[in-house]
C-alpha cells in the first residue's frame, strides 16, 4: 500500500518573499512528514537507488532505521559512506542518481531520498550535536591534501577516521571550497558547511588556511618535508568566457566572480562588508546550468529588476537540475533560450549597456549528445543590461599542473589520474574532483575524494604504487 | 598571526606596514605579492611584497590611503593583527643578468619596483633607477634604492624635490644616451603606458607589474583578466608581470574604475562610523 501515499513535498519559501533575502529556500521536513516519506521506502532486498549513488549511500538501511524511529543511527547509517550528508541532502541532483533508480519511480514518484537525507543530517545537527572523536588508531603517516572542496574535505575525513595525520592546505582565508564561494546561502547556508569543517578539526584534521601551494611550496616540497601522500583536490579554475567583443566591460562578470563576491565576501551586505558588486538593474546570465541559475538568483536578491538566462539550446537541453529551473522561474528569472551572445555593447566609460545576441534552433545531436544550436540568419538583436554574468564553466586551475614535474595533464591541463584509485603519474600524489574532470557535481567530487582515500590507505600501508 | 610590527604614515597619504608573516618572508621572491583582508568584513586588496626579513619573519607593505581597507590599514596599531594575509602570490619576477637595467617607479608603484630593482642588481645587473611621484610628500623609499642603484634619478611633477617633470622624460634622456637591455615599470597605468609607448619606439623589452582587480588572487574568479597580445590573461597566475609592448592600458584603466561608485559610498559610510566612535 505504501505507493498510494504520494511523495511528500517539502515547505519552501514562498517566491515573493524569498527574492528579498538570503534564506534557504526549502525549509526541510518537519518529523511527521519524513516519516511518511520514510514509510513509501519498499525497503528492496537489492536496492536500485544505492547503485545510483556515488558514495553508495546504504539508503535503504538509513530509511529502515528513521522509520522506526532511531533518527540518529540513520544518520551514522549514511555517515559510514558520505561524510557530508546535510550538504548532499541539498545539492545533489538525485533527480538522476538514487531517485531515478527508485523502483517507485517506475510507475509514480520516487521516494525522496534527498529530502530524507537531510532531515537526517539537520535532526543530528540541530538536536543531538553529536561531537565528532579523533580517531583511536593512529597510522603516523601524514597526508597532505589541496583545497577544502567536498573532494577535500571528503577524503580528509575518511582518512583521519583510518588514523592518518591530515592537513589541509586552502588558498583562501575559508574552508569548503564551492561550497562557500560558490553555491549562495539560499542553496547552502554557510553555518552547515562550517558545522561539517568543525567536525572535520575535532577529528584531527589540521586546517592551514589561506596556503597556496604552486606559488612558494610546491608538491615535490610537500613530499620532502614530511608528507608520505599528497591529494590534489583544488577543483575548478580558470572561468571560461565566451570570447566574444567587449567581454572586458565594465559589469561582465564571471559567474565565479560574481559569486564569490556575494558569497564569501558578502558583497550582499555591502557597504556593512567592504567587499563591492555591481548590482545591475538588467542582468543577463549566459549558461544553462546550476551556475547560471545560482547567479540569476543572485542577482535577483541583489535587488536587479531584470534577470535573463541566455541559453543557447532549448530547455530539455539545460544541464541545470529541473528544480533549480522551476525555482529559478518561479522566483521570475526571464528565460531567453535558444539565444547565442555575439557582443557586448559599452557606453562611453567602458560600462556594459547591452548585450546583441542571435537566435538559433536545433541541428543535430553533438558530441555531448545534446542537439548543437545552429544560429538564424539575420535574427540579431539586443538586450540592455548593466550586468552579465558568464557561467559557461571553468578550466582548470593552473597553479599545480604547472608546477609539479613528473604529473602527466590533460591538453586541456586537467590533472590524469586513475579513475578507480584517483593515483597520478607521480608517485605519491593522487588527484580528484573537477581539477581532474572538469566541471562536476558535488557528489562525484565526493566519490573521488573517497576513492582517493581507499587508493591511499591502500598505498601506504602497503607501500606498493 | 599577521601581527603589526610597524605601521607607520611616510607620507600624506602613504602607509608602511612590517607585518609578522614567516611563511610568506621564508618563500616569497621579487615580484610577489600577497592578498590582505585587514578585518573580518574586509575585502581582499593585492598588495606588492615590498620587502619581508626571513629571519625575523616579517614582511614589508607600503600602500596608498585611498579607500575603506587601505584607511582601516593605516589605522591598525602595533600588536594589533590583520585579519589575513594570502601569498606569496604571482610569478616572481624573471631575474636575470640582461646587462642595464632600468628600474621606474611612480607613487606607490616604486614599492613594487623595488625589490625587483634589488634582485636585478643582485644577479649582476647595472642598475639605473627612476623614481617619480606629484610630489615630494608621495616619493618613498628613496634611500633605499639610491644605495642599490648605480644610477638614481627623482622626479617630481611639482618641482618640490628632484628634477621637475615625469619619469618619462628623465627614462628618454636614457634612451637616447646608451644601451639599455630592459625597462621594470610600475606605477600608475597612465605612467606604464607612456613608458610602453617609449620603449617601444627603441625598441627596448619592457615589464611592467598590473594591479588589475581581483578577488581570490589564485586562479579562481577571473576578475584580473587583462588583454595581452589580443589574448585573455590573468594577472593573478599568468602575471602580474607582463610584457608592457602587448598589454591592452586603455582596457585596464577602464576596468580599473569599475567600483568607484561603490567604493565612495564604503568609504563615506567607513568615516561616518570612525566619527561616531571618536567623536568629531
Amino acid at each position: 500500500m505504501a505507493d498510494k501515499i504520494p511523495r511528500q513535498k517539502m515547505p519552501q519559501q514562498d517566491a515573493k518573499n524569498r527574492i528579498r533575502n538570503f534564506n534557504e529556500v526549502p525549509l526541510g521536513y518537519d518529523e511527521k512528514t519524513a516519516m511518511v516519506e520514510a514509510a513509501r521506502c519498499l525497503q528492496c532486498k537489492r536496492p536500485a537507488c544505492v547503485d545510483g549513488c556515488p558514495v553508495n549511500v546504504n539508503i535503504p538501511g538509513f530509511i529502515k532505521a528513521l522509520k522506526e524511529g532511531r533518527p540518529l543511527e540513520a544518520f551514522f547509517t549514511i555517515k559510514q559512506t558520505n561524510s557530508l550528508p546535510a550538504v548532499c541532502g541539498r545539492v545533489c541532483p538525485q533527480e538522476d542518481q538514487c531517485e531515478k533508480l527508485c523502483v517507485l519511480a517506475k510507475k509514480g514518484d520516487a521516494v525522496a531520498i534527498g529530502n530524507l537525507e537531510r532531515y537526517v543530517a539537520d535532526y543530528e545537527r540541530e538536536k543531538e550535536h553529536f561531537v565528532a572523536q579523533k580517531s583511536d588508531s593512529h597510522t603516523n603517516k601524514k597526508v597532505a591534501i589541496i583545497g577544502s572542496g567536498p573532494a577535500g574535505l571528503t577524503a580528509a575525513g575518511d582518512l583521519a577516521r583510518i588514523g592518518y595525520d591530515v592537513t589541509i592546505f586552502e588558498a583562501l582565508h575559508k574552508a569548503g571550497g564551492v561550497l562557500v564561494y560558490g553555491i549562495p546561502e539560499f542553496r547552502l547556508p554557510k553555518d552547515i558547511v562550517q558545522y561539517e569543517i568543525d567536525a572535520l578539526k575535532a577529528a584531527g584534521v589540521t586546517i592551514g588556511l589561506s596556503r597556496v601551494i604552486g606559488t612558494a611550496e610546491t608538491v615535490n616540497d610537500l613530499l620532502s618535508t614530511g608528507f608520505d601522500a599528497v591529494f590534489v583536490a583544488t577543483g575548478a579554475g580558470l572561468p571560461l568566457f565566451l570570447d566574444i567583443p567587449g567581454e572586458n566591460l565594465q559589469g561582465v562578470y564571471s559567474a565565479n566572480e560574481y559569486l564569490t563576491r556575494s558569497n564569501l565576501m558578502k558583497a550582499y551586505k555591502f557597504p556593512e562588508y567592504d567587499t563591492p558588486i555591481v548590482k545591475g538593474q538588467k542582468v543577463a546570465v549566459f549558461g544553462g546550468g546550476n551556475v547560471a541559475m545560482d547567479s540569476a538568483r543572485t542577482a535577483l536578491r541583489l535587488g536587479s529588476k531584470e534577470v535573463y538566462i541566455v541559453y543557447r539550446r532549448s530547455r530539455t537541453e539545460m544541464p541545470a537540475r529541473v528544480e533549480e529551473v522551476e525555482r529559478a522561474e518561479e522566483e521570475g528569472v526571464i528565460f531567453t533560450l535558444l539565444t547565442n551572445p555575439v557582443q557586448f555593447i559599452g557606453d562611453e566609460k567602458g560600462r556594459v549597456k547591452a548585450v546583441e545576441c542571435l537566435k538559433m534552433e536545433l541541428g543535430e545531436p553533438d558530441a555531448s549528445g545534446r542537439r548543437s544550436p545552429i544560429p538564424v540568419k539575420g535574427s540579431e538583436f539586443t538586450i540592455a543590461i548593466d550586468v552579465a554574468i558568464i557561467a559557461i564553466g571553468n578550466g582548470p586551475n593552473p597553479l599545480i599542473p604547472k608546477t609539479t614535474p613528473g604529473m602527466n595533464i590533460t591538453k586541456r591541463g586537467n590533472i590524469i589520474a586513475d579513475p578507480e584509485t584517483m593515483k597520478t603519474s607521480k608517485i605519491g600524489v593522487f588527484a580528484g574532483g573537477d581539477i581532474v574532470t572538469g566541471a562536476a557535481t558535488v557528489i562525484q567530487a565526493m566519490g573521488a575524494g573517497r576513492k582517493a582515500a581507499k587508493a591511499i590507505d591502500e598505498y601506504l600501508s602497503t607501500g606498493a604504487w | 598571526m599577521y601581527t603589526i610590527v610597524t605601521n607607520e604614515k611616510i607620507s600624506d597619504n602613504v602607509g608602511k606596514a612590517i607585518v609578522e608573516a614567516p611563511y610568506i618572508a621564508k618563500h616569497r621572491k621579487a615580484g610577489q605579492f600577497v592578498i590582505v583582508i585587514v578585518d573580518e568584513v574586509g575585502e581582499r586588496i593585492p598588495l606588492t611584497i615590498a620587502d619581508a626579513d626571513s629571519a625575523t619573519g616579517t614582511i614589508t607593505l607600503y600602500y596608498q590611503i585611498v579607500g575603506t581597507s587601505t584607511h582601516k590599514l593605516s589605522l591598525k596599531k602595533k600588536g594589533e593583527e590583520l585579519f589575513n594575509v594570502a601569498g606569496p602570490l604571482g610569478h616572481p619576477t624573471d631575474i636575470q643578468c640582461y646587462g642595464t637595467c632600468v628600474c621606474v617607479g611612480g607613487g606607490i608603484g616604486i614599492a613594487a619596483v623595488y625589490p625587483i630593482a634589488v634582485a636585478m642588481k643582485d644577479a649582476g645587473n647595472y642598475l639605473i633607477s627612476i623614481i617619480g611621484a606629484r610630489n615630494k610628500n608621495l616619493l618613498i623609499l628613496e634611500n633605499e634604492l639610491k644605495a642599490k642603484s648605480d644610477e638614481m634619478i627623482v622626479t617630481t611633477d611639482d618641482g618640490s624635490h628632484g628634477v621637475k617633470g615625469f619619469v618619462t622624460d628623465e627614462l628618454k634622456t636614457i634612451l637616447d644616451g646608451g644601451k639599455v637591455d630592459i625597462v621594470v615599470a610600475v606605477g600608475p597605468v597612465p605612467m606604464m603606458k607612456a613608458v610602453s609607448d617609449m620603449t617601444k619606439q627603441y625598441g627596448v623589452k619592457t615589464l611592467v607589474s598590473l594591479n588589475s582587480i581581483m578577488v581570490d588572487g589564485t586562479g579562481m574568479c577571473g576578475g584580473c583578466r587583462v588583454t595581452v597580445d589580443g589574448k585573455k590573461q590573468f594577472t593573478c597566475v599568468d602575471g602580474p608581470e607582463f610584457d608592457a609592448h602587448l598589454v591592452d592600458f586603455d582596457e585596464l584603466m577602464k576596468r580599473l574604475n569599475t567600483y568607484k561608485e561603490q567604493e565612495k559610498e564604503s568609504f563615506e559610510k567607513h568615516k561616518c562610523k570612525l566619527e561616531q566612535y571618536y567623536g568629531r
